[in-house]
């Protein structure tokens, strides 16, 4: 485990920090689904001793990190759909057994990105509702659900500086009260059975930080 | 009992306008290209395709949809960064998206392919995707019932089969084609290779050739480029 004052407290998170925080969460030996984008950064900080086996939900465990030049091959890809190489012990496996491992409950993380997540724990990282928008949901639903430890990686403020963690989502959910934890550049939230928590902040004070989101600040 | 063909024409004969045809593959990785085509140059219309996406760059199942031939496409990740072919017919109306979650796509499949007349499944409770179908707490947790997904026909792509139909696949190309092949009336295929019975390793036979109709080789598949498309 990385010590949280491994981390500069006085400001934001970088992204890589963020990533590199996560990592050290998950237990060793964990089997773990990283989501496409910001998550995906996570496994950079997941080396072989940690034991971590990666698993891609078009049909792998044990995925090695992206493969370049001649080591890439069309028929051994991500669920980004980028190359990506297999470490020693590496298994395939279709579809149906894929989505099995999930909803059977035998994935003991995800780390998912985010839209919006709500005090309760309700995710909605697959669709903003807009007219225009061609949703596309892919395996987060089976993923939110299924996996024992659901992690959302996410900045903590969209762009026009709302907060994305909030008391209700108002974009379509993914799955209701399957959040556990959730990871930002300004800090880090644990559900418990008696609501949020604030575990850490990065370069805002506790109060200030629950003031703004509007969240009862338990100290623990 | 499995027929091994000569070309991918032959393959794909007899498909009927307004079947459902479940494709193999997960973006580019397992998209039987070659069978596309030719069901591109049998012409037949008013297609159901069911897929994890809707198409990438303009090839394979993208110029399925270009040419007109698909009503209505049953996937789980239709939007990528390459997939304007089908971003603009169904901003135009011209298909139609029955959006499945992934692991619902692969289970309502497996089901069709395994006699399973529906199940009870916890995927999208609390969600749009749930909304309207029939509901069931069972030992205190809220499922939703889904229903198999039938194919006419499945077009898949596997490494090596013998004459008799038993498939290898290769690394993550395998996908959806063990459970598609398993739900259609008829199931072709096409392989890297063919070999005699005995050619293959029993224990690693991954598809049975029970579940195979028709088997073609194509000897230069064109591998579609492994492209960085999210989804």
């Amino acid at each position: 485990m990385i010590m949280q004052s491994a981390f500069d407290r006085s400001r934001p998170l970088a992204r890589d920090d963020l990533a590199r925080l996560t990592a050290a969460d998950i237990p060793p030996g964990s089997h773990v689904n990283l989501g496409i984008g910001l998550p995906t950064r996570v496994a950079d900080f997941l080396g072989p001793e940690s034991g971590v086996i990666l698993q891609t939900e078009n049909g792998m465990l044990g995925m090695g990190p992206q493969a370049y030049g001649d080591d890439i091959d069309p028929d051994l890809i991500n669920a980004g759909k980028l190359p990506v190489t297999e470490t020693p012990g590496a298994a395939y496996f279709h579809a149906a057994d894929s989505f099995a491992m999930m909803r059977g409950g035998h994935l003991d993380v995800c780390v998912l990105g985010a839209f919006q997540v709500s005090f309760d724990g309700d995710l909605a990282n697959w669709h903003t509702g807009a007219p225009d928008a061609i949703p596309a949901v892919g395996g987060a639903m089976d993923l939110a659900l299924g996996a024992k430890n659901v992690f959302v990686l996410m900045s903590l403020f969209s762009k026009d500086g709302s907060p994305k963690l909030v008391p209700k989502c108002t974009y379509p959910l993914t799955a209701l009260a399957c959040v556990s934890r959730i990871y930002t550049d300004y800090g880090v939230f644990v559900l418990t059975d008696h609501g949020i928590v604030i575990r850490e902040t990065y370069g805002i004070s506790r109060n200030d930080l629950a003031r703004r989101l509007m969240i009862t600040y338990q100290d623990d | 009992m499995a027929i091994v063909v000569e070309d991918a024409d032959e393959a794909v004969a007899g498909i009927e306008d307004g079947s459902t045809v479940l494709i193999g593959g997960f973006g580019p990785a397992g998209q039987p290209v070659e069978l596309i085509d030719a069901l591109i140059r049998s012409a037949v219309q008013d297609l159901t395709v069911v897929n994890n996406n809707a198409g990438n760059g303009r090839v394979g199942l993208a110029a399925l949809l270009a040419n007109g031939q698909v009503r209505k496409i049953i996937c789980s990740f239709p939007r990528q960064v390459d997939s304007y072919v089908f971003d603009e017919l169904y901003r135009a109306g011209k298909v139609e998206l029955e959006l499945v979650p992934q692991g619902n796509l692969a289970e309502r499949i497996r089901a069709a392919g395994a006699g399973i007349g529906a199940f009870f499944c916890p995927t999208g409770i609390g969600t749009p995707l749930a909304e309207g179908k029939e509901r069931r707490a069972i030992d205190g947790r809220d499922y939703v019932l889904e229903y198999p997904i039938k194919g006419d026909v499945a077009l898949i792509k596997a490494f090596r089969a013998d004459t008799l139909g038993n498939l290898v696949y290769r690394k993550t190309a395998r996908n959806f084609g063990p459970v598609m092949a398993t739900a259609a009336k008829m199931t072709a295929v096409q392989v890297s290779e063919i070999v005699q019975p005995g050619g293959l390793d029993p224990e690693a036979v991954i598809t049975p050739g029970i579940f195979v109709d028709r088997i073609v080789k194509i000897t230069a598949s064109s591998q579609l480029a492994a492209v960085g498309a999210a989804g």
